[in-house]
């Protein structure tokens, strides 16, 4: 069987001559149908860049990326994209915002069909209550779940998850992070989260990645994760398995990180001047 | 109940009421008072100051005018004629009253003289039109057109005349900006490529478009039945004042917030759809700025071409009371500069209610 999204050589710079930055290089990247994998990096290494890539916003310089074995072609609703800012378009409510995904992906659906559509996804992530509601009455994580609920009810391919919980505070997160672990299970969908979040990437994902620092990010060793599905927070914090998999990991990034800043260490010499007091009172408008 | 009141005041922008109303129900009379001192009490004084700053100036120099008018009497005609010249202008009598900036009493005597005026005025068209009812229908009859009223309008009159044609001259700037605002906004190239033009007509003065488009509606309509001097200040209204609307609006729709770009992308939407169910949305609070914008230019440059292309309305009603120099004109101009400021004042706060109704961002 043939990979269900693959990565082959994709490599994305930008930038011309000495400007050149070279973000992403030679990312190799197989996953199976209904995986959940995470990749999890240093903010500045180039994740937004790598999911701008597969959702086809942006074209990789090298390498190609294929979807059930066919090259994608800019944008489409086969990959449903949640970012971290949300994205819903303020003027529409929640059902208007999820309306548009499904009028376009689904123009066959009769008004009754598209309402029960709509309003199944809506129920999955437990926001009937705000159905009516623009997103700027919403808190940050009920307009994080509109966001994943219309990419949901475009029946994608593949799950694009962008940091969809780095703006959101620590305790919305922790319910949030189950909230998608149980969405995942309910619609046996294939799922990329992004994350900086080493702890949420080994308590959702099949697989954690760790990204290396950029410029020239490439994807380090994957990291199996086996605990038994649903998990459970609590349970998972307990488990000697966990701490292990977490420093690995932690080390694995912190080494990657180090080369980083080895980069930088030149040193400079600083010149021997003190702070010199030059204000006169009673002439400060003058001296402007 | 009460909240009510203070919402629907805060819509129409006058939250300055908001602390009177809080104070007469009782809430933080502290407070409250303190508000109702700086939002309401310390404007109203401004105003009874401003007219008496109009007053001792008016008087101040009614005083200089009266002084030459005797000391020219003297020079020519001698001192007894100076003397009954002075008696003249004491008894405060018409004929020989000097001419200068009228006190604010004047003025108030002026805005109740036109009203009369207009009262006459329609009373009189009712008349005609009774009288003629029976002639025109006679005239319908035989296919003629009727005979209309053909007596000087009102002040009312002018200000209707002059709302008239802000509106079409506005209607036409936005019929024309909005679209184009949209297009130029879409294409840089376009909006590179035009822009020398924007920055050059966009700086033109009122008069330089009026006299512009007169040279062009001379031509086209040289034998149409219709009042050209309408069409020609109309149309100079909407060139003159629609560069707002037109830059705002390319402006706005070529800085759509890319994470709304994104989604329409994702979801491939059209070009169509792109436009109508994201971009425009997204854009509607600066094309509103901007229409606002466009609407109080154009009812700022309506009255200098009215009074240039002697189109009826407030222009050149301001034009020919200053022209007829009859005892009275002077507060009358003064009345017309009030009731302009006043209309032009209403339009921009029904601009903004309109605004706050559309934007989507009203509520953030």
């Amino acid at each position: 069987m043939s990979a269900f999204l693959e990565l082959r050589n994709v490599s994305k710079s930008y930038g011309t001559g000495a400007d050149r930055v070279e973000v992403l290089k030679n990312i190799n990247l197989t996953i199976e149908e209904g995986e959940f994998i995470a990749i999890v990096g240093f903010t500045g290494s180039g994740k937004t860049t790598l999911i701008s890539l597969i959702a086809g916003l942006i074209e990789p310089d090298e390498g190609e990326i294929l979807i059930k074995g066919k090259p994608i072609t800019g944008p489409g609703p086969d990959r449903g994209v949640v970012y971290q800012n949300y994205s819903l378009l303020p003027w529409l409510s929640v059902y208007g915002n999820i309306e548009l995904a499904v009028k376009k992906v689904f123009p066959n659906l009769t008004s009754t069909q598209r309402e029960e559509h709509i309003t199944r996804y809506i129920k999955m992530v437990n926001l009937l209550p705000a159905l009516h509601k623009l997103p700027s009455e919403l808190s940050g994580g009920m307009r994080q779940r509109v966001s994943v609920a219309r990419a949901l009810a475009m029946d994608p391919e593949v799950l694009l998850l962008d940091e969809p919980l780095s703006a959101l505070d620590a305790l919305t997160r922790g319910s949030l992070q189950i909230e998608i672990e149980r969405i995942w299970r309910e619609s046996k969908k294939t799922v990329m989260l992004i994350t900086n979040d080493v702890d949420e990437g080994i308590l959702l994902a099949d697989r954690v990645i760790p990204l290396t620092p950029g410029p020239k990010a490439t994807l380090g060793t994957t990291f199996k994760i086996n605990f038994t599905r649903p998990r459970d927070k609590a349970e998972i914090n307990a488990d000697p398995n966990f701490k292990k998999e977490r420093n690995q990991i932690n080390y694995c990034l912190m080494e990657l990180g180090k080369h980083r800043t080895v980069e930088q260490t030149e040193q400079y010499e600083l010149p021997d001047i003190q702070p010199k007091d030059i204000s006169k009172k009673g002439q400060a408008f003058l001296s402007f | 109940m009460s909240s009510k009141i203070s919402n629907a005041l805060r819509w129409i922008g006058f939250t300055s009421l908001e602390p009177l109303l809080k104070l007469i129900r009782g809430e933080e009379p502290k407070k409250n008072g303190l508000l109702v001192f700086k939002k309401l009490l310390v404007p109203i004084l401004s105003v009874f100051i401003f007219l008496g700053v109009c007053n001792a100036g008016a008087k101040y120099l009614y005083n200089i005018e009266r002084e030459r008018k005797i000391e020219n009497t003297r020079s020519v005609q001698g001192e007894e004629a100076a003397q009954q010249m002075a008696d003249c202008i004491d008894s405060g009598d018409i004929s020989c009253k000097p001419n200068s900036l009228p006190s604010p009493a004047d003025v108030w005597s002026g805005a109740k003289t036109l009203v009369e005026d207009h009262k006459m005025i329609t009373a009189d068209k009712k008349e005609f039109k009774e009288k003629t009812a029976a002639i025109n229908k006679k005239r319908k009859k035989q296919g003629k057109s009727p005979i209309e009223y053909t007596g000087r309008p009102s002040f009312v009159d002018q200000i209707i005349t002059s709302l008239k044609t802000v509106f079409a001259g506005f209607l036409l700037a936005a019929l024309i900006a909005i679209p184009a605002g949209i297009v130029l906004g879409l294409s840089e190239t376009l909006r590179s490529g035009l822009n020398w033009v924007i920055q050059i007509f966009k700086p033109v003065s009122p008069v330089v478009w009026l006299l512009l488009v007169s040279m062009v509606i001379k031509t086209i309509l040289a034998n149409a039945d219709m009042d050209k001097s309408f069409v020609i200040s109309f149309i100079s209204v909407g060139l003159c004042s629609m560069w707002a609307t037109l830059v705002n609006t390319s402006m706005g729709v070529s800085s759509v917030d890319k994470d709304y770009l994104n989604v329409s992308k994702v979801l491939r939407l059209g070009v169509l759809s792109n436009v109508f169910k994201v971009v425009l949305p997204a854009s509607v609070p600066l094309i509103f700025t901007g229409l606002r914008i466009t609407l109080s230019v154009a009812w700022m440059v309506l009255i200098a071409i009215e009074l240039l292309a002697q189109s009826p309305g407030l222009g050149s009603f301001v034009w020919e009371e200053f022209q007829n120099g009859s005892s009275d004109s002077n507060a009358k101009i003064i009345v017309a500069m009030f009731v302009i400021g006043g209309i032009g004042f209403l339009l921009d706060r029904i601009m903004m209610f309109v605004q706050k109704m559309v934007s989507f961002d009203s509520k953030a």
